[in-house]
């Protein structure tokens, strides 16, 4: 094989180059932000100015943030941090939620995977007890933009807090839909910054309880001494996701686009999930009687780099809950990849992509013939 | 690649002569419900292991959640048999459907040419095709958990340690610089890490296991049981109920006056455990249900072919003839009675001479006389 395609933006996108400089500089310089002298000045500098430009990526006050260690801490102080018991999560969120937030009510999706609003807003009266409501911004498996300004508006109407992980729609869709949220997190891998780098932004109104707690860091939110490499690289590349703009969101969105236009000439048992929905540039694809993992396999050996479902530390693909929330039982829940582009992603890319899924669907086509799944006989 | 020694040293082995090989793992079970403790991952240190050696030879590696198929195919199976009164073996179930079934259908799909795995045990290319033979190791010889390989998938199937032992096996981890040279063999069966059967059928059919009564083949009530899973076939130990006063009394000073009891029947029906003299677990005619042929031809000679039976892993091929019953089924009668037979078990048959593997079944039941018609009685069975 000669080279690979890497269609996986939002397991990680590949680091932005403003972000490598950033971290390398911060790297080499001495100093603790907590500590008083030049050194620790300066340290501490480096590390506002990063502050002020994650604050932008959401136009909100720099005070706002608070670094961590990645979406999934910002998930857990979130949800664990706020001071509600009760608990409202999407069946859709991530597992750093679903799991923070353990014996959560799980509000209904739709057949596109999109939030019910009627369902959450009949959770919300059924009990006058303060709740935290949690819905992402964008689902990570399928790209569907949910309606959290909608959602936020009933949450608040009902006196409940909002938490929503912004991880996937950060730095893609217009911040001004989060203008109520009370709690948002951030990852910075995901837009181009370091792994282990993220935050949590929260209102100044939320009595937001540590988990972490020591040194008094982050305003007493977060004790720990700052990741200052990996805070520099998340300022940078949230500064260089704002340079980009809109051009760039919808450069990979007509690339998408052209991806799906070509499914139905190669495969028309396929299926684009969510397509009826507003989605970022991410294609979420069923192949019927071809198992996920099979289909994940058979691309990376020829150099194809995506997903399915999200991947346990094990290595082991997991049955999508998410899929298994807009489909139920379906089987095709367990039949579908997740194609993500980004920052990268170039016209050669899509050519290298469909040549390969062509004639891997062409040859596990063939013994799907032999022995026809249930799924694939009701499809015809 | 299971993260033990023999899968690493094949993957290594094939990678060093040039194949293009792709390393899979099963995830079969939850580790950490296995071990019964909480928090532990549901990989356990295995796929670890598994995933360093294929970093460590380069080559691409996956793990497939193989747990409901796994559950349905060789757990399930493993406690019904069990409550059926039978002492089931796993590992051949596992052989014969998540492995050679469903592995062997994705590395097809993913354009593999075949599946290599770390068994003992060789394939030989006769004039008729791929043959199943006993490893060159006798003590590492894996034949009888693979009986139920057919010809169609041994076509597929790869065993380059056939013809290793284990210390050459060892020594080419050592070679090869694999970290795992040292790792202990696996004894018991991977989902019973503990070794307590008995537990885990309890807790995979809670309610089913019922206490009953252990009794004598001449009817006399002797105690009770707690559960038939506790029993198998021919054990002698651990029944609570000691011996029985031999006939005619005491026998001279310091020689015991009673004769052992074993376990010759379980019933689960009535819930009993049937004990009785070494005389009655004398098995003469062993009835084998989906039987796998191995041997050419169109199947089981019908004029009764001469083999080796292996009637457990652990014990000496015996002298026999087997005969076709219909059905997929055979009659094996054997030329000495042989003693602890257990449904559940697998008869596995071998070429008189040589080591070829002529293939086996599954151990339905046992007839204690040699019948003059074995096959027609056998079918009744």
């Amino acid at each position: 094989m000669s080279g690979s395609t890497y269609l996986d933006h939002n397991a990680t996108s590949p680091i932005r180059p403003a972000a490598l400089e950033a971290m390398t500089e911060a790297a080499r310089a001495v100093g603790n932000p907590s500590s008083v002298h030049a050194a620790g000045r300066a340290a501490r500098g480096r590390l506002e100015a990063a502050r002020r430009q994650v604050a932008a990526l959401l136009d909100r006050p720099a005070e706002q943030v608070v670094f961590t260690s990645g979406g999934t801490e910002a998930d857990a102080l979130a949800v664990r941090g706020c001071g509600r018991s009760r608990l409202l999560v999407s069946a859709i969120e991530h597992d750093a939620v679903l799991a923070a937030a353990e014996g959560a009510e799980r509000i209904a999706v739709d057949a596109e995977g999109r939030l019910d609003l009627a369902d959450l807003e009949r959770r919300l009266a059924a009990s006058e007890e303060p709740a935290l409501v949690s819905v992402m911004w964008v689902n990570n498996e399928t790209g569907v933009i949910q309606p959290v300004a909608e959602a936020i508006r009933l949450a608040h109407a009902a006196g409940a807090l909002v938490h929503v992980d912004a991880v996937q729609g950060a730095g893609k869709l217009d911040p001004a839909v989060l203008g109520g949220a009370d709690l948002i997190a951030l990852s910075a891998h995901k837009l181009g910054g370091p792994m282990g780098s993220g935050a949590l932004l929260v209102r100044p109104e939320v009595a937001l309880r540590a988990v972490a707690v020591g040194g008094g860091q982050e305003r007493g939110r977060r004790s720990g001494t700052e990741n200052l490499p990996g805070i520099a690289g998340f300022g940078a590349a949230a500064a260089a996701v704002l340079a980009d703009g809109r051009r760039e969101l919808e450069r990979a969105r007509s690339l998408r686009d052209r991806l799906e236009a070509a499914v139905p000439g190669i495969a028309p048992e396929a299926r684009v999930f969510g397509a009826g929905a507003e989605r970022i540039a991410t294609t979420c694809l069923g192949l019927p009687g071809v198992p996920a993992e099979t289909q994940v396999m058979a691309l990376d050996l020829a150099g194809v780099a995506v997903s399915a479902g999200s991947a346990c530390s094990s290595g082991k693909v997991k049955r999508s809950h998410v899929l298994a929330a807009m489909l139920g039982d379906d089987p095709l829940a367990g039949q579908a990849i997740r194609v993500s582009l980004g920052w990268t992603t170039t016209e050669a890319d899509i050519d290298r992509f469909l040549a390969t899924w062509r004639s891997m669907r062409d040859r596990l086509s063939l013994a799907v013939r032999h022995d026809p799944p249930p799924s694939l006989k009701e499809s015809r | 690649m299971s993260g033990g020694v023999d899968s690493s040293v094949t993957a290594a082995l094939l990678k060093e002569a040039g194949y293009d090989v792709v390393g899979i793992t099963l995830q079969l079970y939850d580790h950490g419900a296995a071990v019964a403790r909480k928090g532990a991952c549901c990989a356990g240190s295995d796929i670890h292991d598994a995933r360093t050696v294929a970093e460590r030879i380069g080559i691409p590696h996956y793990v497939l959640d193989y747990e409901s198929r796994f559950r349905e195919s060789v757990v399930d199976d493993f406690a019904d048999s069990y409550l059926r009164g039978e002492t089931p073996i796993p590992c051949v179930r596992c052989n014969q459907t998540v492995k050679f079934r469903d592995l062997a259908a994705t590395a097809r799909d993913l354009g593999a040419e075949a599946l290599a795995t770390g068994h003992y045990v060789r394939r030989v290319v006769g004039p008729d095709g791929p043959e199943l033979h006993r490893a060159a190791d006798p003590a590492k010889d894996q034949s009888y958990f693979l009986f139920a390989t057919t010809p169609e998938q041994l076509g597929f199937l790869r065993f380059p340690l056939g013809g290793m032992d284990k210390d050459a096996t060892r020594a080419e981890a050592r070679r090869l610089g694999l970290a795992v040279q040292d790792k202990p063999d696996s004894q018991d069966i991977c989902f019973v890490p503990n070794g307590n059967y008995a537990e885990v059928v309890r807790r995979l059919r809670p309610g089913a296991v019922d206490p009953g009564e252990i009794v004598h083949l001449d009817g006399s009530v002797l105690g009770r049981h707690d559960g038939i899973i506790g029993y198998t076939i021919g054990q002698r130990r651990g029944l609570g109920i000691g011996g029985r006063r031999r006939a005619g009394g005491g026998g001279p000073e310091g020689e015991a006056d009673t004769d052992p009891l074993y376990v010759v029947r379980l019933e689960p029906e009535t819930r009993r455990v049937v004990v009785g003299p070494r005389e009655a677990l004398a098995a003469a005619t062993v009835l084998a249900s989906e039987v796998n042929w191995l041997g050419g031809g169109d199947g089981i000679p019908a004029e009764g072919g001469r083999v080796l039976v292996k009637l457990r892993s652990t014990q000496p091929p015996a002298a026999a003839t087997v005969w076709p019953a219909g059905g997929g089924r055979a009659a094996i009668v054997l030329d000495e009675p042989q003693y602890g037979v257990s449904a559940g078990q697998a008869a596995v048959l071998y070429a008189p001479q040589g080591s070829r593997v002529l293939g086996g079944g599954w151990i339905r039941g046992i007839e204690s006389s040699a019948p003059g018609l074995a096959p027609a009685r056998a079918g009744r069975a």
